[in-house]
């Protein structure tokens, strides 16, 4: 039971996807301009990174290695627009929020490096607990940033006005080059707090990247080999 | 007409930037950044796909799924045109033309799966585009793509050379760079309206 345990509470802690896995950077900087719109986001991510992990684990004996990106893509596309449907029918105001972002949770790192890395190997409750608790620590991170954001930004917090933060307001946080900032001081305060325990990564991690066979040809083979010039 | 193709392209390129304004396509900026003349091809090839998948998908929605009621199954139809094609374009290059292949084909796998490309085709549907309008404003994309790859490679290959706090140094200060990077572009915000009012 504690290994269920752990696999459940290694999403949000250990291997938080968006802190220490670095993976989905997209919607995490894009959505987090206002604590709404990130727990949307995380709420919708985390629906289909649980379904999708199912039926993947599911599916895993039946689909050939060969194809199986394009197979994971159709399974992720068909949650995405489920979740797209039943968003624009009952909750139309958060569907405009999100807008656009709510489509590409297709191409969202996170979910296909899931399936890539954990769906695959692992049987149907083991991978929904992987995907539930990694789609928790993706939403934690997402509010966590947001309240920042907001909070400095905008003087409120999921729109509540905080009164004495009113005049004092960094307007540009809530902006698009808040987002990087923010997220950059968020992963610096993560290798400072866990004081390099967490793994530390020097560059964006390849590992949940479903494109990682091509972009090694690109840019990790060429750091391996500064890496061996440079001793 | 002109001058409405000139502004989507100039607000595609500059206000809308897709990196530094949008988010779309932060994985390749950050990860493919390091080298100039990788930028570069980078940036290169992603506006090649981003006009080859919107001239693809750009018919199938308005002649094949809006007529038959099938516009729900937009995500699903285009993410799947757009990975073919991709590998499709890769083969051909690498039969036909060898020495763009060398160039730019290492790069083109990377991109099925990158957001500004599903991005921006969904957009210009979202946008009520013309089919040309669609073509420019998806070419403009891409040139707003390389241009803040190329300026952002120029940039992090002076912040190698730093030496930041040691909690800063890899990926924070990165994206503290490209913080700074953005606010150049924020500043276009505006200019294009007046410019053509």
């Amino acid at each position: 039971m504690k290994n269920k345990a752990s696999i459940f509470l290694n999403g949000i802690i250990k291997e938080n996807p968006v802190l220490v896995l670095l993976l989905g950077t997209c919607p995490t900087l894009a959505t987090t301009g206002s604590v709404v719109s990130a727990f949307a986001m995380g709420v919708a991510a985390t629906a289909v990174l649980f379904c999708s992990n199912i039926v993947i684990s599911a599916l895993r004996k039946a689909i050939p290695d060969k194809v199986r990106i394009p197979c994971y893509i159709v399974v992720i596309a068909g949650f995405v627009t489920v979740v797209q449907m039943l968003m624009e029918a009952y909750l139309p105001d958060l569907y405009n929020m999100l807008g656009i972002y709510l489509a590409l949770i297709v191409v969202n790192c996170i979910i296909l490096g899931r399936a890539e890395m954990f769906a695959r190997k692992n049987n149907v409750f083991d991978s929904a607990l992987d995907g539930l608790g990694m789609g928790l620590g993706f939403t934690f991170a997402l509010i966590l940033m947001a309240s920042f954001r907001e909070v400095l930004g905008a003087g409120s917090w999921a729109g509540h006005e905080i009164a004495f933060l009113k005049n004092y307001t960094i307007p540009i946080l809530t902006a698009a080059p808040g987002g990087f900032f923010t997220f950059g001081i968020m992963i610096a305060l993560m290798n400072k707090l866990t004081k390099g325990k967490a793994p530390v990564r020097k560059s964006f991690s390849c590992e949940g990247c479903p494109n990682a066979a091509a972009c090694r040809k690109v840019s990790c083979e060429a750091e391996v080999k500064e890496e061996v010039n440079n001793g | 007409m002109v001058k409405t193709l000139l502004v989507i392209l100039l607000s595609s390129v500059l206000v809308n930037n897709y990196v530094l304004n949008k988010f779309l396509g932060i994985c390749p900026f950050l990860g493919v950044s390091k080298k100039v003349d990788q930028a570069t091809g980078m940036g290169l090839a992603v506006i090649f796909v981003m006009l080859v998948s919107t001239a693809a998908t750009w018919p199938i929605q308005t002649y094949l799924l809006d007529p038959n009621g099938l516009g729900y199954l937009q995500t699903i139809v285009f993410i799947l045109v757009i990975a073919s094609l991709v590998q499709f374009v890769e083969i051909v290059l690498k039969k036909y033309i060898p020495s763009l292949y060398r160039s730019l084909g290492v790069y083109l796998p990377l991109i099925t799966t990158n957001c500004a490309v599903l991005g921006v085709t969904i957009n210009n549907i979202k946008d009520e585009y013309s089919f040309l309008e669609s073509m420019v404003s998806s070419l403009g994309c891409g040139l707003g793509f390389l241009l803040a790859m190329v300026i952002f490679a120029g940039v992090r290959s002076k912040v190698e050379d730093a030496l930041p706090p040691k909690s800063f140094s890899g990926i924070p200060i990165t994206l503290i760079s490209a913080s700074i990077v953005s606010v150049a572009f924020y500043g276009f915000g505006g200019v294009i309206e007046k410019l053509f009012a």
